[in-house]
């Protein structure tokens, strides 16, 4: 994903051949015509229109609307239903970015560590990416339920007593929702270490096991760095999907309790359609958005700074 | 580099036992679609009484037939159209060197940042004064249109690691823009066209939020959305509630474990920036 590296390839083929002319890349141009104008209709023009609405209070239903300028935004900020969903929006996302990427690296080592399973154990593990997140967090919540499967569980080992009310519990609930989309994902994050770790050449550790070095030693001063490729990819994806997440909470706990779990994108999806503030709602997907790029751009910084 | 040693046996057993953990979800859902109401073993155990009664149920109550058409008819022909229109923008914004041609190229990646309820919900009104709302070809729409960048993204990327003697060839042959395209760069990119058909086909088949705005209200559904108003029906009958998730998993699961190899991969590989 890096774009520097796109403008110089960009650059070295043009000097090296220039072998479409001008007039020929006109016509040329046109085959990107179709992909522009299905990219315009479904999300250049409406985001810039909603660029626009954020600073209104249309309902989403009347045809007229007031300019607000940033009342919306002001709204957001000093309300305490969405500063706490901005807050668990973050939160949710550093959880998973750090439980996901943690437990998928650890998948990854044990898998790629000559067994004999390893082609049936990396098909189960990533299995769960592939399942539709409606359904996934519809079994969670059976799951969950006084007497889903977890306290079953629990009461084969006698600790049924002592279990909390999962999805009833604001603490218990955020830690279910995010239980899941690591049980999920991790799935994801392992297949990225794996191709990272099958890149690492073998006589690199080789070499430093005959030096001397032990198995600790070695993932700190050899694994670790060569992955950072890996982790910078695992990172990114993680912290997107994380702060955009919608279906999980949507299904699993609803917002709630009593508000508990909700995060930016339920509390928009909430006000443009079910109290009709579309211009509120869209406030809100803007400032997720802005959230997004300086996440994105802060974690792109921090991986050229690494030398990655 | 790897011997197989004691050491190696016990790290087999440790991760077939996480196996068993993360497997275990699955397995009850499976075993709870096969129950009845009142079945008295542990939910733990497999049951001893299974039943299909619940898939026939959930098939009919949650009106699944016609929901995963819808889906495959979404899927299928969004999967099409973003393969034919993206592999056609990436070849110009690969190769053509002019300014227009590389502000383009930036536009669409551009795309790939903004979090698409952003755009959601502006177009739902769109929608709406189209008279699209409730018709499979508002969601589209929306996912071509959505989709593009990240699939411009994949192929421009490989494209760029192509070399231009076959192009070249052909055009002292006099083959035109189009037929060079059609003839010689789209099977060339092959490999890739695999990712991202993989890729925007799971994304879009397993989507929940775009037919729950734009179909909701309306006799049309996708699986997603027809699940969640069967459980909104069914809300404490978990075996029935269950039968209609595994119903709707089954297609994913088949494509998966056939082409698990090329679907890893293109989850692994796809994002190599």
């Amino acid at each position: 994903m890096s774009t520097t590296e796109l403008v110089t390839t960009e650059g070295a083929s043009a000097r090296r051949r220039k072998f479409v002319g001008v007039a020929q890349s006109k016509t040329l141009l046109l085959l990107a015509v179709p992909a522009l104008i299905f990219y315009a209709f479904a999300v250049v023009v409406p985001a810039v229109r909603g660029a626009g609405l954020a600073f209104t209070n249309w309902d989403g239903l009347s045809r007229t609307y007031d300019i607000v300028w940033f009342d919306n935004f002001v709204r957001i900020f000093t309300t305490q239903s969405s500063l706490d969903a901005l807050k668990m929006t973050l939160l949710f996302a550093v959880a998973v970015t750090v439980l996901q990427n943690g437990i998928g690296l650890v998948l990854a080592l044990g898998v790629n560590s000559g067994l004999k399973s390893q082609n049936f154990l990396r098909v189960l593990l990533f299995a769960p990416v592939v399942i539709t997140p409606v359904v996934v967090a519809y079994l969670w919540k059976f799951l969950l339920t006084p007497n889903g499967a977890v306290n079953s569980l629990l009461g084969v080992v006698g600790l049924e007593a002592g279990a909390p009310s999962w999805l009833g519990d604001p603490f218990w609930a955020a830690t279910s929702v995010v239980s899941m989309i690591v049980w999920q994902h991790a799935g994801y994050s392992m297949v990225i270490y794996i191709a990272g770790l099958q890149s690492i050449p073998q006589e690199i550790n080789e070499a430093a096991a005959v030096d001397g070095a032990g198995a600790w030693r070695r993932f700190w001063s050899i694994t670790w760095p060569m992955l950072a490729p890996a982790t910078a990819i695992n990172v990114m994806l993680t912290i997107i999907g994380g702060l955009k997440m919608f279906t999980e909470v949507f299904v699993l706990t609803g917002g709630g309790p009593g508000g508990s779990t909700e995060t930016l994108s339920t509390l928009l999806y909430k006000s443009a359609f079910q109290f009709n503030e579309f211009g509120y709602g869209i406030a809100m997907a803007l400032v997720l958005a802005v959230i997004v790029i300086i996440f994105s751009a802060a974690q792109q910084r921090m991986t050229r700074k690494g030398g990655a | 580099m790897f011997r197989y040693t004691k050491a190696t046996f016990s790290r087999e057993v440790v991760m077939l036992l996480v196996a068993l953990v993360f497997v275990f979800p699955i397995y009850i859902l499976v075993n709870m679609s096969f129950r009845e109401a009142n079945d008295p073993t542990s939910l733990l155990l497999p049951t001893m009484q299974p039943t299909f009664e619940n898939f026939v149920e959930a098939w009919e109550q949650a009106g699944l037939g016609p929901a995963l058409l819808n889906s495959a008819i979404v899927t299928v022909t969004s999967v099409v159209l973003i393969v034919l229109i993206s592999s056609a923008a990436a070849y110009p914004l690969a190769r053509v060197m002019s300014r227009l041609s590389s502000t383009l190229f930036w536009i669409v990646l551009v795309g790939m940042m903004i979090p698409f309820q952003v755009a959601l919900i502006p177009l739902y009104q769109t929608m709406r004064d189209l008279h699209l709302l409730g018709s499979l070809l508002s969601l589209i729409l929306f996912y071509t249109g959505s989709q593009v960048p990240f699939s411009i993204f994949l192929y421009t990327g490989f494209l760029r690691t192509l070399e231009r003697d076959y192009e070249e060839a052909a055009a002292l042959d006099g083959a035109g823009t189009f037929r060079t395209f059609v003839s010689i760069v789209f099977p060339l990119v092959r490999p890739i066209t695999g990712t991202v058909v993989i890729l925007n086909a799971i994304e879009v088949w397993n989507d929940f939020l775009v037919p729950l705005l734009y179909l909701s209200g309306t006799p049309q559904q996708t699986v997603t959305v027809a699940l969640y108003a069967f459980v909104g029906q069914f809300v404490s009958n978990w075996p029935i509630v269950f039968a209609g998730l595994v119903i709707s998993i089954v297609p994913v699961l088949a494509v998966y474990f056939l082409m698990q190899k090329q679907i890893i991969k293109g989850f692994a590989g796809g994002l190599k920036g």
